[in-house]
């Protein structure tokens, strides 16, 4: 599913999502040590990944570096909740929601 | 001892002597009959901001505009002339929304010829002529060109498309005023990729803006989102603007706004600092022209430390111009006195990489984390001033665009009663 050297990722295939509102009912859905997980594996890829997948026209990636990417916007997604909240659930928001409705889409 | 000069008068507030100084009363956010004068006076006075000429790139390009505050819901669409116009939603025939998909409240788009009434198939070309009447020998003599959709006043500034309910309104430039025009050159058009989010939320629609018409409680509400050394120190020196501008009705705060890039990297999260991006955007402003020099209205105080103009055009739009090349919008759309829909918009250059695309993904995930921790504090103010406990409250000098809100609200709405005696 995923370029060869990102091979060490498939464990968290299930984080190519490629919407946001599917990336943040994943986070709301997942515990700490899911996200800790997939953060210890896939944060030191972050800079490699950049690199390789800025050799493609954004709009024409190969499928597994699209998935690829859509896996780092995963990233980016948990990152608040590993980084700063340790809960996944950003602290003070209640029953408030804010929902993404439109967004360009890779 | 202020980081940054004030006016001569003190004050930035004093130097406004009509707005005082005194504790301003709030029960202009809970008071029902006061929504209902500001739905008149207001809403169906003023020009309102309902989006972007994007939005209809085409010839037929359309989309719907629910305008629950006004009872209504528009149609703004691009003509065959190239012309955009905005229509009441609604069939000549026997008053049914014209455009809607499944569910008649939901805001639609798209691309058509004309529009059809999916009720009785009467049509209505782009420029809204009545063209097909259903059977039309059964009717009584009805003059097609009588019947065309009702045309509201609809303007473009800056690419930003306007609408007034109001036939006898001032043109929008007058109206938008020096303010708007220091903003013009600005390259809004090159910023074409879109991240739109919504909420409904449980206060009154100034609520939201006095929220967002002042920093003074971003050191303290969003501390835990700052890596614990900077937090303290932001914390303890506060908040103070370079510089505020009333022209009434609307208004302007610039501020300083030093995250991008950060002085040290350190003061920001690990993942901010391999992207190069966060709150305040990518830290690269991108490759177009009209960035370097901004237009003279924008960072009015020429800090070298500005980082955020937040521009308030009065009622419910506001538009953020940050440092780094993007730039935002905020719109409240009132649905009750306690109730409103909140739209923030993110507009970027077009990313042409994964990396660039990353350095917004970052941007929009991080006002999220921060919109709901601003959302959720409005509710709980919306409830303690329904108590009516307390109803006035002393507003600081960073919070003078409040109080211009609160007042300039109050005027049109003393001006628009005493009209009607």
């Amino acid at each position: 599913m995923l370029p060869a050297e990102f091979g060490s990722l498939e464990p968290f295939s299930d984080w190519i999502l490629a919407t946001e509102p599917e990336r943040y009912a994943k986070r709301l859905a997942s515990a700490m040590d899911q996200m800790q997980a997939f953060y210890d594996a896939a944060f030191p890829l972050l800079e490699p990944a950049l690199a390789h997948l800025d050799k493609f026209p954004l709009h024409e990636l190969p499928e597994p570096e699209r998935n690829l990417f859509h896996l780092m916007q995963s990233l980016v997604m948990v990152s608040f909740p590993v980084e700063v909240w340790k809960q996944p659930r950003v602290p003070d928001s209640g029953a408030t929601w804010l929902d993404l409705v439109v967004e360009p889409r890779i | 001892m202020p980081h940054f000069a004030k006016p001569a008068e003190g004050s930035w507030t004093e130097h406004y002597p009509e707005l005082g100084t005194s504790p301003v009363d709030y029960t202009d956010s809970i008071d029902p009959a006061y929504y209902e004068a500001e739905r008149a006076a207001i809403f169906r006075k003023t020009w309102l901001n309902v989006g972007r000429v994007e939005r209809v790139p085409r010839t037929g390009s359309y989309f719907t505009r629910e305008l629950a505050v006004a009872d209504t819901s528009l149609i703004i669409v691009k003509g065959r002339d190239g012309q955009i116009r905005a229509f009441h939603n609604m069939c000549r025939h026997r008053g049914n929304k014209l455009v809607w998909n499944d569910y008649p409240g939901m805001e639609t788009s798209g691309t058509c010829r004309q529009f059809t009434c999916k009720y009785h198939a009467w049509r209505y070309g782009l420029d809204g002529q009545l063209t097909f009447i259903q059977q039309e020998s059964e009717f009584f003599g009805v003059d097609k060109s009588a019947f065309g959709l009702k045309q509201v006043r609809c303007e473009i500034w800056a690419g930003f498309i306007f609408v007034n309910l109001d036939p006898d309104a001032q043109p929008l430039a007058d109206y938008l005023g020096d303010l708007a025009k220091g903003l013009e050159g600005y390259p809004f058009g090159e910023m074409t990729e879109v991240f739109t989010y919504q909420a409904e939320i449980g206060s009154n629609w100034k609520l939201f803006i006095d929220a967002f018409a002042e920093f003074y409680h971003a050191p303290v509400l969003h501390q835990k989102q700052a890596v614990k050394d900077e937090a303290d120190k932001l914390f303890n020196v506060g908040f103070e603007a370079l510089h505020y501008d009333l022209h009434s009705p609307h208004s302007m705060i610039s501020t300083w706004g030093g995250m991008a890039p950060p002085k040290d990297p350190n003061m920001v999260k690990p993942i901010e600092r391999v992207l190069r991006s966060g709150l305040f955007g990518p830290w690269d402003r991108p490759d177009i022209e009209g960035l370097d020099p901004l237009p003279p209205g924008i960072n009015p105080a020429r800090h070298k430390s500005w980082g955020i103009d937040s521009f308030h055009f009065f009622p419910n739009f506001m538009l953020l111009i940050w440092a780094p090349g993007w730039y935002l919008t905020y719109h409240y759309w009132p649905l009750a006195v306690d109730r409103h829909l909140f739209e923030t918009s993110l507009y970027f250059v077009p990313a042409r990489t994964a990396s660039e695309r990353l350095r917004q993904e970052i941007a929009g995930v991080t006002f999220k984390e921060y919109g709901l921790q601003d959302a959720n504090t409005l509710e709980a103010t919306q409830s303690m001033l329904k108590s009516r406990a307390v109803t006035e409250f002393p507003l600081c000098d960073q919070e003078i665009l409040l109080r211009h809100l609160h007042k300039t609200a109050a005027d049109y709405v003393k001006e628009h009663a005493d009209a009607a005696r």
